[in-house]
């Protein structure tokens, strides 16, 4: 594909009615199982979300019909299996927006993209005595690849503090932001608090310094609708999985002149032009950062969920999940002894709690056994949980597909912990 | 409920409750901490051996009720026994709460334990405790045990 192609968008979707949204359900055919002796209730989805047909089913014809390798052959199945390939990018491109399908680069996940982005832009303007700024938030992924950087070029990792509700405090991230300070990495929706956090305004206080910022998006994408040249961030990276794809697939968008000015994150085949044994010529972007046979089928899932997603309607699933974590809010707040961790003003779709001499670990075994699936632990932010007090949480996460009939269901079953372990 | 209530028996709720021999030992011969990344269960074990004996168990930290529970009773079990009898109530343990059978001791005491074999995932909270102690009574243990 030469730069520069005119490439014809993907129809906008249609504002889709609010309606919709709850008649959606039946699309997910995991949520018609039975756990425990009783119907399912998954409030899961920060960890993980359950997949449409659609999605499911575009994967298999993919394998059943086009499964071959890209960018190689010349044969018919070669060529229509690039072709399924690089439509995906296409999507992704307007899905967040990006300025070309060149800035969307496929890796395995949130993780990888971040890793890339330390392994490669860190590794080539990070030096001794500079600063990395992540916040209190992150997830482990958002620490530890920036960690390790610092590390090995002895530089610090800086950490913008929260306060009591679970908000990134600005007037000190104002001040953290200084001429040493190299990159910034934060995440744009908490999964362990579900913070949404006002990365657009970050992103601009950090850009007056001449600061990049890569936002991690994983927990965003799913619930609330992300234009990337919007916020202006640098990096944004997300996972297929989180937003009803198949797992081992994600995107690291990249701004065209940061990530030409990177080099190569892996070696091997389709990241280069030409290769000899004294010299190797790169690719072009995105192909740079695509080393190996890429997860094609992966890839065709998360086009599937976009286009699933965007019929959906991403305001209509905002505005549905939005009230739906409203009424779970209110409603656990009946539960004696029940605090919930993470109270910003702006969240989504996450509710973090513990509840009083109980542990979550047990709350989380009691729920499964009615059949309700949630997450208890340090939700992979063991920062979170030390700012907090907390060893642990329980987590109820949403997604369109949940229903108020499942928060009552929650409702009663934490009551029933209650009466198990008193 | 059934099955949950053979998880959260009577035994176990009152150990999580009052748990036993929770306190810091000054004078402990070994103190070893114990840890489930998983949960963040996280106890310190406190063992006094005098003469191949163990004189005295005890242990603080927080986690969930089958590891509060579980460390508990370990602990009140554990005393004045000989450090064979010891690793014997040990291994017998772990086969109890893997779903393997039982025998001596551990049939009677710990058979509270037993319903956790039906819920895989509980398992190493019922460990953590005595993989912890055990960590302590071996010669060359580290300070950290850790279930992962």
């Amino acid at each position: 594909m030469t730069p520069g192609t005119v490439i014809q968008e993907v129809q906008a979707p249609a504002s889709a009615p609010a309606p919709t949204v709850a008649m959606c359900r039946h699309h997910f055919p995991l949520l018609r199982q039975w756990v425990n002796g009783k119907p399912l209730i998954y409030l899961d989805n920060a960890a993980t979300s359950q997949k449409p047909q659609v999605v499911i089913d575009a994967m298999m014809r993919y394998y059943q019909e086009e499964n071959s390798n890209i960018h190689r052959g010349v044969h018919f199945l070669s060529e229509r299996a690039t072709e399924a390939y690089e439509d995906v990018r296409r999507k992704v491109k307007v899905f967040v927006n990006a300025g070309h399908e060149r800035e969307v680069i496929f890796v395995r996940g949130t993780t990888e993209g971040i890793n890339l982005v330390a392994g490669t832009h860190g590794r080539t303007t990070v030096r001794a005595g500079d600063e990395i700024l992540v916040s209190a938030m992150e997830h482990h992924s958002n620490i530890v690849p920036w960690q390790m950087l610092c590390e090995e070029r002895q530089a610090r990792l800086r950490v913008i503090p929260m306060n009591d509700r679970g908000e990134l405090e600005l007037e000190e991230y104002a001040r953290l932001l200084n001429p040493r300070t190299k990159i910034v990495a934060i995440t744009h929706v908490s999964n362990a608090l579900g913070t949404i956090n006002p990365v657009r305004e970050m992103i601009a206080m950090a850009h007056e310094r001449g600061i990049p910022v890569l936002v991690d998006g994983a927990q965003a994408v799913p619930h609330l609708a992300v234009d990337v040249r919007a916020l202006d961030a640098d990096f944004y990276a997300f996972s297929a999985h989180k937003m009803f794809g198949p797992t081992g697939v994600g995107i690291l968008y990249g701004k065209t002149a940061l990530l030409e000015a990177m080099p190569p994150y892996q070696g091997g085949g389709d990241m280069i032009r030409s290769v000899t044994f004294e010299r190797t010529i790169y690719n072009d972007l995105p192909h740079k950062f695509e080393a190996g046979t890429p997860n094609i089928g992966g890839a065709i899932g998360l086009g599937a969920a976009i286009d699933y997603l965007q019929q959906v309607g991403i305001n209509a699933v905002q505005s549905f999940e939005h009230e739906l974590l409203a009424y779970a809010t209110e409603q656990v707040q009946t539960i004696p002894g029940l605090r919930i961790i993470g109270t910003a003003v702006a969240k989504a779709s996450v509710l973090s709690f513990v509840m009083e001499g109980i542990h979550p670990h047990d709350i989380g075994t009691i729920l499964d056994h009615e059949g309700i699936a949630v997450r208890t632990g340090h939700h992979c932010a063991q920062p979170v949980m030390q700012r907090f007090g907390v060893p642990a949480t329980a987590r109820a996460s949403f997604a369109f597909y949940n229903t108020k009939e499942e928060v009552d269901a929650l409702v009663r079953a934490l009551h029933k912990v209650i009466e198990v372990l008193s | 409920m059934s099955s949950l209530r053979e998880l959260y028996q009577e035994v176990i709720l009152d150990h999580n409750r009052s748990p036993r021999n929770f306190r810091t030992m000054e004078d402990a011969s070994r103190t070893v901490e114990g840890y489930n990344p998983l949960c963040g269960d996280h106890y310190t074990v406190y063992v006094k051996v005098e003469d191949g004996r163990i004189k005295d168990v005890s242990f603080t930290g927080a986690g969930c009720a089958i590891s509060k529970a579980s460390a508990s009773v370990m602990s009140a079990m554990m005393k004045g026994k000989t450090l064979e009898e010891a690793d014997v109530l040990y291994r017998s343990f772990h086969r109890l709460v893997k779903g393997e059978g039982a025998e001596g001791d551990a049939v009677g005491k710990l058979a509270a334990f037993a319903g956790v074999s039906e819920f895989p995932a509980r398992v190493k909270c019922a460990s953590l405790a005595w993989h912890t102690l055990h960590s302590a009574l071996q010669e060359d243990a580290g300070g950290r045990v850790t279930t992962e």
